[in-house]
């Protein structure tokens, strides 16, 4: 449409007219069509995501007593919750967990992704799937896994640090149980991260290493100088995932909490303590400020990493 | 550190022919010794977990605890159809009503929440409606909310509507994929050409027949991902079937086997239903493993799609 060259004759400007403003109209018409695609999905959208939403921050502003009924209070909730040990001890946990567990399952499957770019044979291909399998295992499924695993009456621990004349570490005892969990999510999620790093990788033009080669650069100089920054979109978008289901982190310490008998309290992360206060205690309300302040809590990250790394994703 | 272990031959690095073969000669794969002994351990860890685990489902509870060949080998005696025969026995098979749950759960869940991600994706993609902008930021933000600090709200919301403890619980709010419609959306701005939609409409095909016959075929690979992926992501789910269902006829497998764990952990009344858990998880996983064995074209490629743009 705007390319409307002057008309020079009287002729081609009338032959013009009908055809630039009937497809103005259509084209202004046929936009609607953009909300009926767009329509189920927003339903689904309102009910099930702003709804939910809408209606926790409504019960996190009362409170419910068999005496007293329903009662506004305000924010009282959100007053008790950040300053409620149990909950603040729940963010810390999972706040120790991202700092270890993000850059160990980063380091892993970016090494793998590297390694992997750098070969075509078929045991590089093999690798590559059986690295990615876990990720097909359902959480609570790997979690049951390594929880035999871990296990001093079931696992091979013991077997296997007999073979080095050492005695097996109890991996379940309390102050090995944050380890046990972080090589929990490692296991399950790095393959996931790598197929999607090494997707990236393969993005990459090889001419670009052919001139670095040229000018004397090593594998290691490629990998780090150039490759690296040029997924660093690819690498964002994995640590805001990672960043994401770490905060909320529920499923593991939850099945495990049966085999490590005493070392994860109900209360160990957030999402945990609001489970327990909403299904053992029956405090909606409480529990609802505290989805919602952990909702708050983990938005906020993301969208201040996401704001550091302006530059490296290319979001403006 | 693997990786750095072979660099290239300095005497290489003089003609331009010289270092663009030695380049072909690592990609093809040339004796990258050091990689391979690195992505051999790395295989072993990721592998020994579903080794013990196909292991263990052939023992019975005697051979889990004490079996002849340890932990990481199998045992004079093969249990596994006695195990399989002990899931059909065990409370009249609930496990694979379980399994079907699962089935049931992450198909209508998984399809239904890719149908919803296509078709929003495209409208995102390919109209300009009123309010379109805000409504895609609005989403954006809520690929960062935390799906599981939802799952106490949408309970108390289902309560009150009466659809607590029954399939719609689980099915519903597992439609719900903002990230889908993403990665939908950054597919087809790319992979659908204005061109030829505009070509369709010159032919007079309607605004549904394009999407149907020129946009949906060349999404493919996208929906396929996506599908994968919403799948996945119900089939896994715990926290939400955990919360919402009570019958434990509704369960899906993963909250049924953690409750035989849960039931076998604390031991009283010798409840030894450890073969039947080990056999039981060996078996649920399957389905999806074969699933990415056999897709594997699709989702290689289609998971880079939610690099940011």
């Amino acid at each position: 449409m705007a390319t409307t060259t002057a008309p020079t004759s009287s002729h081609r400007a009338e032959a013009h007219q009908p055809v630039k403003h009937r497809p103005d109209r259509n084209y202004r018409r046929r936009q609607r069509w953009g909300w009926l695609f767009v329509a189920p999905f927003a339903l689904i959208f309102l009910t099930f995501l702003v709804l939910p939403l809408v209606f926790a921050f409504r019960m996190s502003l009362f409170t419910s007593t068999l005496a007293t009924g329903d009662r506004f209070v305000g924010f009282a909730n959100y007053a008790k919750a950040f300053t409620d040990p149990l909950f603040l001890d729940g963010l810390l946990t999972v706040a120790k967990f991202g700092l270890i567990m993000i850059p160990a399952q980063m380091i892993v499957a970016l090494i793998a992704a590297l390694v992997l770019d750098n070969l075509a044979t078929w045991a590089s291909k093999f690798s590559r799937l059986m690295i990615f399998i876990p990720y097909a295992v359902p959480v609570v499924i790997g979690a049951l896994m390594w929880g035999f695993l871990y296990s001093p009456r079931f696992g091979p621990a013991s077997t296997v640090f007999a073979l080095f004349g050492a005695e097996a570490p109890n991996f379940l005892a309390q102050d090995s149980i944050f380890g046990s969990l972080v090589n929990i999510v490692t296991w399950q999620w790095a393959g996931y991260y790598m197929i999607i790093i090494y997707a990236a990788l393969r993005g990459i033009d090889p001419g670009i290493y052919e001139a670095a080669v040229l000018d004397g650069a090593s594998d290691r100089q490629i990998a780090t100088r150039i490759k690296v920054p040029m997924i660093s979109s690819s690498l964002v978008m994995v640590v805001i995932f990672a960043l994401i289901g770490t905060l909320q982190f529920f499923t593991e310490p939850q099945v495990l909490r049966g085999v490590a008998q005493g070392a994860i309290p109900t209360d160990y992360t957030p999402n945990m303590y609001a489970f327990s206060l909403a299904f053992s205690y029956s405090q909606f309300n409480y529990a609802s400020a505290i989805s919602f302040a952990l909702g708050i809590v983990v938005f906020v990250f993301s969208f201040f990493f996401l704001f550091l790394t302006r530059k490296q994703s290319g979001l403006k | 550190m693997a990786l750095v272990t072979d660099t290239l031959d300095p005497k290489q690095q003089g003609g331009r022919g010289r270092s663009a073969a030695s380049r072909t000669r690592a990609r093809s794969g040339g004796p990258r010794i050091g990689s391979h002994i690195f992505l051999l351990i790395l295989v072993i860890y990721f592998i020994t977990p579903i080794w013990w685990l196909s292991v263990a489902s052939t023992k019975d509870t005697a051979g889990l605890f004490s079996g002849s060949g340890g932990p990481l080998w199998f045992d004079d005696e093969f249990h596994f159809f006695d195990n399989v025969q002990g899931l059909f026995d065990r409370q009249n098979g609930i496990y694979w009503r379980w399994l079907g749950n699962s089935f049931l759960y992450a198909i209508s869940g998984g399809v239904g929440a890719t149908v919803l991600a296509v078709l929003a994706g495209y409208g995102f993609a390919k109209y300009r409606f009123r309010g379109r902008g805000a409504f895609f930021g609005v989403l954006l933000g809520a690929v960062m909310v935390p799906l599981t600090a939802l799952v106490i709200p949408t309970f108390v919301l289902l309560s009150e509507v009466g659809l607590v403890n029954t399939i719609w619980a689980v099915i519903l709010p597992s439609l719900l994929s903002p990230f889908g419609v993403y990665l939908m959306r950054v597919f087809a701005q790319e992979a659908v050409p204005d061109e030829l939609l505009d070509a369709a409409r010159i032919d007079g095909a309607g605004e549904l027949r394009t999407f149907f016959t020129i946009a949906l075929p060349l999404l493919r690979p996208a929906i396929v991902t996506v599908l994968l992926l919403s799948v996945v992501g119900t089939w896994n789910n715990f926290f939400l079937p955990l919360a919402v269902l009570s019958d434990p006829l509704l369960l899906p497998v993963t909250v049924g086997l953690n409750g035989w764990t849960a039931l076998s952990n604390a031991g009283s009344g010798g409840e030894a239903l450890w073969n039947l858990i080990t056999t039981g998880a060996f078996i649920s996983i399957i389905p999806l493993i074969i699933a990415f064995l056999s897709l594997q074209k699709y989702w290689q490629g289609g998971l880079s799609l939610g690099s940011l743009k």
